[in-house]
């Protein structure tokens, strides 16, 4: 059975005229790992700020297990937030934080902190303010994972990080979480390297839940089908468009729900290619509609 | 893994693939929901669905306490299931190429052969 660790309900956040999360409403199960994904200035800090306590909603209901998570130490307690550029006291070197840790993470595991130094190369008596904008990173990392917090949060936790350390990072969560389950949310830019390790997905966009799916259900469920645009255009007449693109007589257009044996079938005989979409082509999709240069861009990219 | 279709059918092929071509015998066990999981670099809760079509399927069943086992007769039923679904997975689009090409049944009779004699 599962529980639910998080649960909000018309939660709000204001600033003067501007509103950055609007009336959204999700749940967070227990022991999940959840991407919280969107572009930069979605509203995905906030989100995380207001869940860990550290801002207050300006309206909806707000429940952390069970409870609103401000000033409740005993929900705080079992928090873990790593934001993108972690704050550390300035007489500190990494190993002061290690050593620090525990004060704060009931379940930290200081043999597992130290093999992920050691993985991370991070040179523990070197000042915080002296380290690499990557070792800065890996030291967020290092405590969000060791801290084994029962609900954790990574918000783009991995500025500098090349790509070996982010891999050392995947692969670190999940056997970890193979072990010791717990529910992680995950935001970030660099979904296609994270698409596999998520169970569910909410996507957020100008402070709204634009899609609140697992993964599984999403992988698959658009596809992009080019080629002649009287063809393609048949092909889509009845469907979910969610991009279109064309040059000369040719068409791309994307489509959402999943196709079956007898659609290829068709697809084929109507002499179209078609083309899975990626989860990160599919945000871009959704959430870049009115950006058609760039999406295009950021597709050949990926 | 590819794109366009579900991780934990992914997983459930690759599984069947290696039961068909021998690589996992009847009564065998197979790799663990997390070791899948770390093997493909993808979410446990994943890697658990696909085993449990397996289950489903009567592909691989439980042993408490063990872990899950190819069961007896799984090579025979998949191979069946695969026959069963060859022409439109295979022949259907094969038809639909030559015919773009104009390459008609007889020569792609022959071609086939001359490609049987090859390998």
């Amino acid at each position: 059975m599962t529980r639910t660790v998080v649960r909000v309900n018309g939660l709000t956040k204001r600033y003067g005229s501007f509103t950055a999360v609007d009336a959204v409403d999700f749940t967070l199960e227990e022991n999940r790992i959840y991407g919280l994904l969107g572009r930069n200035g979605a509203g995905k800090t906030t989100v995380m700020q207001m869940l860990t306590g550290q801002i207050f909603p300006s309206d909806g209901e707000l429940e952390v297990f069970g409870r609103t998570p401000a000033e409740h130490a005993d929900v705080l307690r079992r928090l873990c937030f790593i934001g993108e550029s972690q704050r550390y006291p300035d007489a500190f070197n990494a190993s002061h934080v290690m050593k620090a840790a525990p004060w704060f993470f009931e379940n930290w595991d200081a043999e597992f902190a130290e093999r992920l130094v050691q993985d991370f190369r991070l040179p523990l008596k070197r000042y915080i303010k002296k380290l690499s904008r990557g070792q800065l990173s890996a030291v967020g990392v290092i405590v969000g994972l060791a801290s084994r917090a029962p609900l954790t949060f990574f918000d783009e936790p991995y500025l500098g990080l090349d790509a070996v350390a982010r891999q050392i990072f995947y692969d670190r969560l999940l056997e970890d979480y193979a072990e010791h389950p717990r529910t992680i949310v995950l935001s970030t830019h660099l979904i296609d390297e994270v698409a596999n390790l998520l169970e569910h997905l909410l996507v957020i966009d100008q402070g709204r839940i634009l899609l609140d799916r697992d993964a599984d259900e999403v992988r698959g469920s658009a596809t992009t089908v080019a080629g002649g645009r009287a063809a393609v255009e048949s092909f889509v007449a009845d469907r979910a468009v969610i991009g279109r693109e064309g040059i000369g007589g040719l068409a791309s257009v994307t489509i959402d729900g999943r196709l079956d044996q007898a659609d290829r079938i068709r697809a084929a005989e109507l002499g179209l290619e078609l083309a899975p979409v990626s989860l990160q082509q599919l945000i871009v999709h959704m959430t870049g509609a009115d950006l058609r240069a760039d999406s295009t861009e950021q597709e050949v990219a990926a | 893994m590819d794109e366009s279709r579900p991780i934990f059918i992914q997983i459930a092929e690759q599984v069947e693939n290696d039961i068909i071509d021998g690589v996992l015998k009847e009564d065998e066990q197979i790799p663990s929901t997390n070791e899948f999981a770390a093997f493909y670099r993808i979410n446990p809760a994943t890697a658990l669905r696909g085993v449990n079509r397996l289950v489903d399927d009567g592909i691989v069943a439980k042993r408490r306490g063990i872990g899950m086992f190819v069961t007896p007769g799984a090579r025979d039923r998949l191979v069946e299931r695969r026959r069963a679904d060859f022409a439109t997975e295979y022949i259907r689009p094969l038809i639909i190429e030559a015919e773009k090409l104009g390459i008609g049944i007889d020569e792609l009779a022959g071609l086939l052969r001359g490609e049987r004699i090859q390998s």
